[in-house]
């Protein structure tokens, strides 16, 4: 019993401590603006959003949660393709260092570029909005994968690879056995990463290519002028984004040695 | 007899930015099957160097070396590693650590039982049985370096190189390591090279000293035989005037005729 007093005080009530007050805030700002809705009205509009998630009128007029599905799609089709260039590159850039310094100049230029100027490129190419922005996520998630991927490898201890040689073990038991889960705890800091970025991006990739997706949703209620409905779709964006990162870090957790 | 290791002349220099450092030269050394030999010296002295030829891990710059008659191209099963940090492989239990060697040094010949059955005995020649499901970070810095030596001897090697193996651990746990390997060694009738720092853990368990020089161009100075009989017990050992004569042998060659200046 004492034990979970403990809990509920010490981990339960700052976090519920801290939201209070920020809708407290809220409302206050809200109370004294025209224009910004505040967390009552907010609330009420999200219950009736989210009493019929899957409703189609048309393409231009879906359901929230279909809205979601669309952006996560993109985002795993985007990320997932990534994940299988860039994972396997970062092993060769890791392993061979002919390779890592022939990659490391156009990897550092073009890693600080906003995914976003890739996006006419990736119009131009597939002259179509969809495969652009899942383009876009392919691009805004490569790099963290990459460079973690080969960063986990460089930083394999010389103790183990001498382990592999005493034991003469086979390359495809060094791969298994030693590199692979070596490297793992990187890989899926690569991969945390790289979900951010890519969740972080698709908004704003969708707000410029329109169809059904979150990013669209947000632009297509400010020309509505819902601003409730702007303000429900931040929260989504955050907690579905929340949620993305919990499940990697419970994965990476379970392969942290 | 047989020589089992087989040292010739051997030179080993490093290209570094200052030009060739000569570590090693002018070693020659000739090991019998059974016997238990420690290189000792001072650090810098390029003891563990010597032992990572012998590995074959470093190739010598000149010389000649042999194991078994064969010469050492590389490393290989015939000559078992115990590295000072254990080294074992933090994401498999200690069971598969020693597997794994098991596997690449008899997985051709044996079915998978057999593998295992080799497995669980060299565990359980270090007296690990109970801990072979743990990972290493379950068990002590004493039961990990013991899974490091189930895992060379599991592949029956020739030769056991060891590379101050208990130096990373407390006085006590390192006495009762080097008790238990007095009594592997004599079940498994190996042949062992050892690196140490220690004189105590030098005098009690080999059969020859090999005292190295300082470096740089560190070769051997002395090699001195140790008489004492064995089985050999710490306790009486402490009162044998044989062994405070060897040790203090050794002692006067490092702070003596080695001395080193304060670094």
């Amino acid at each position: 019993m004492i034990k979970i007093n403990k809990y509920l005080a010490e981990d339960m009530v700052p976090p519920l401590i801290g939201m209070g007050l920020f809708i407290l805030v809220w409302a206050l700002l809200a109370h004294n603006s025209e224009a910004l809705p505040g967390p009552v009205k907010t609330w009420h509009s999200a219950v009736s959003l989210f009493s019929d998630p899957f409703y189609r009128k048309g393409p231009n007029d879906q359901g929230i949660g279909w809205n979601i599905l669309n952006s996560l799609g993109r985002v795993g089709i985007g990320f997932g393709l990534a994940a299988l260039i860039g994972i396997p590159l970062g092993f060769m850039i890791g392993r061979f260092g002919f390779l890592d310094k022939m990659t490391s100049p156009i990897v550092s230029m073009l890693r600080p570029v906003s995914p976003l100027a890739w996006l006419p490129i990736g119009l131009l190419v597939f002259k179509a909005a969809n495969p652009a922005a899942i383009w876009v996520i392919f691009i805004s998630s490569i790099w963290p994968m990459i460079v973690n991927t080969a960063m986990g490898v460089r930083q394999l201890p010389q103790d183990y690879l001498n382990v592999a040689r005493v034991l003469n073990l086979s390359e495809w038991k060094v791969f298994t056995k030693i590199l692979f889960p070596a490297t793992l705890p990187y890989m899926l800091t690569g991969i945390r990463l790289a979900i951010g970025t890519a969740w972080l991006v698709i908004v704003a990739a969708e707000m410029l290519t329109g169809g059904v997706g979150i990013g669209f949703w947000v632009w297509d209620e400010w020309n509505n002028l819902n601003v409730e409905h702007i303000i429900i779709a931040i929260f989504v964006v955050g907690i579905v984004g929340l949620l993305l990162e919990t499940m990697l870090v419970q994965i990476a957790k379970r392969f942290s040695y | 007899m047989k020589k089992y290791v087989q040292i010739e002349d051997v030179q080993m220099s490093f290209e570094t930015r200052q030009g060739t450092f000569v570590a090693l030269k002018d070693i020659d050394l000739k090991i019998d099957p059974g016997e238990f030999v420690t290189l000792i010296g001072h650090s810098g002295c390029g003891k563990s160097t010597l032992l990572n030829l012998i590995a074959g891990l470093l190739m010598p710059t000149d010389g000649i070396m042999l194991c078994a008659d064969r010469e050492i191209a590389g490393p290989g099963p015939d000559r078992g590693v115990v590295f000072q940090n254990h080294s074992l492989l933090p994401w498999l239990t200690c069971f598969e650590n020693v597997l794994l060697a098991v596997e690449r040094v008899f997985g051709a010949t044996e079915n998978r039982e057999q593998l295992r059955q080799r497995t669980g005995a060299a565990l359980s020649l270090v007296h690990l049985s109970h801990a072979e499901h743990k990972y290493p970070h379950e068990i002590s810095g004493g039961m990990k370096q013991r899974v490091g030596i189930a895992r060379a001897l599991s592949m029956q090697p020739k030769v056991l190189l060891m590379d101050e193996p208990f130096g990373a651990l407390d006085a006590l746990t390192r006495a009762h390591l080097q008790d238990e390997l007095m009594k592997i060694v004599k079940e498994t009738n190996s042949t062992v090279v050892m690196v140490t720092h220690d004189v105590d853990e030098a005098v009690l368990l080999s059969d020859r000293i090999v005292m190295m020089t300082n470096g740089p161009a560190a070769t051997i100075g002395e090699i001195l035989s140790v008489d004492l009989p064995k089985p050999r017990n710490r306790l009486a050992l402490a009162n044998d005037a044989r062994y405070h004569q060897l040790r203090g042998a050794v002692l006067e060659f490092l702070y003596q005729k080695q001395a080193k200046e304060a670094a």
